[in-house]
């Protein structure tokens, strides 16, 4: 299973901050291994934050996306103690959410 | 309900460009460091070193948390700062590498051989506890002044050792560590190489490893960073462990000494 992503949030002004970490390959699908065999694509697909249950944020991904991806965004509202949730399911259908609250 | 309006930014790109010449390769890489740090993937390994060192593991399934790193059983803050250091209870002077095999062993009851038979990890499936480790450990004395002692006979020594070794020509090459680190100025391919016989070069490189290296999407530890040089000098593979690779950190650690560490880092 993929290990736990790094979640920071906080809110200031009007607005709160949402920076997270995932650990994921982002295979591309364009490399190749030492026997010339094409590595097969297996990226990160699909991303959805919520704060306190309702979407904030929600993304479709590529293997344009680097490995062990850094998503920072904003959004309007927020304040501390809020619970925030990330999701993301990849091209294989692994998945994985973590939490934090609002600091 | 009230519409909720995101702003998404891949990356953010925190730098004040007037603190940046413009034009120099160093100081596009340096801004390009600088745009990854908020973000630092380095962050994951620290996470999974934490909970590796505080899991019950190995065949006598204890926890690392009772390992003396140097300061006491248990003491992670700050301990790196003061390594490698001899350790009595083997009789050796240790890098944290070289400690952390040996706790793995005496307290978890690994075989020295499992326990370092994955130094460098390789992607998903090759993961490396001791990388993992390592970048726990060291992130617990970020921001502390390196202060590596030299009290004792063998810790001397391994500093002898160490100078020799940085000196030492050899190879196909007839290369040393000092034929590429002891001038200011010189570059291979796009990068700078740091003059390491300096207080503030060694102390610019020393206190900035373990790194996550962009290019690899790997945490490197220092060890890794001496195996590599040993391959770049076109010399004998470099032992995990040996005497020479913890002289060679002891010689650059104890030159750094009076610097804040600064690491996990990130390099291109
Ligand atoms: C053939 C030239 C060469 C030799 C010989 C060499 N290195 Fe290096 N060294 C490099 C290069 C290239 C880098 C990477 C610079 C970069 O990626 O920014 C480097 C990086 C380093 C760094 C990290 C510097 C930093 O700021 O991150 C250290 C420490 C280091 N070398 C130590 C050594 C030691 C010790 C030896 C002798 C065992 C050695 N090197 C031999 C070329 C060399």
């Amino acid at each position: 299973m993929a290990d736990p992503m790094k979640i920071r949030a906080t809110t200031l002004g009007d607005s709160t901050e949402v920076k997270v970490l995932m650990s994921h390959e982002m295979e591309t699908g364009q490399r190749k291994d030492a026997q010339g065999q094409t590595i097969p694509a297996w990226f990160i697909q699909n991303v959805i934050v919520t704060w306190n249950g309702r979407t904030v944020l929600s993304a479709q991904w590529g293997t344009a996306v680097s490995k062990n991806p850094f998503l920072s965004f904003k959004f309007k509202g927020g304040a501390k103690g809020d619970r925030i949730a990330i999701s993301w399911m990849d091209n294989r259908g692994d998945k994985r959410t973590d939490e934090t609250v609002i600091a | 309900m009230k519409a909720v309006r995101a702003a998404v930014a891949l990356v953010a790109l925190a730098i004040a460009p007037s603190l940046l010449a413009q034009g120099s390769t160093a100081d596009e890489i340096a801004k390009y460091r600088a745009a990854l740090q908020d973000g630092n993937p380095a962050e994951l390994w620290e996470g999974r070193g934490e909970a590796l060192w505080k899991q019950q593991r190995g065949p006598k399934n204890v926890s690392l948390e009772r390992c003396d790193l140097g300061l006491g059983a248990g003491v992670v803050k700050g301990a790196y700062a003061q390594l490698p250091r001899y350790f009595a209870d083997a009789d050796r002077v240790m890098d944290l590498e070289t400690r952390l095999v040996w706790c793995m062993v005496t307290l978890q009851g690994y075989t020295e051989a499992d326990a370092k038979k994955n130094p460098f990890g390789n992607g998903n499936d090759r993961k490396s506890d001791l990388e993992a480790l390592t970048a726990y450990v060291t992130s617990e004395s970020r921001g502390v002044k390196m202060n590596v002692p030299m009290r004792h006979a063998k810790e001397a020594e391994a500093y002898r050792v160490g100078e020799k070794l940085f000196y030492f020509r050899g190879g196909t090459h007839d290369f040393a560590c000092a034929t590429c680190h002891s001038e200011e100025g010189k570059r291979i391919r796009l990068q700078d190489l740091p003059d390491l016989t300096t207080a503030q070069g060694a102390q610019k490189a020393y206190t900035t490893w373990p790194a996550y290296r962009v290019s690899q999407g790997e945490l490197r530890t220092f060890e890794w960073r001496l195996y590599d040089c040993f391959r770049q000098q076109r010399f004998p593979e470099l032992v995990f462990g040996s005497d020479a690779a913890i002289a060679l950190t002891m010689f650059l650690a104890r030159n750094a000494n009076g610097a804040p560490f600064d690491a996990p880092a990130i390099k291109r």
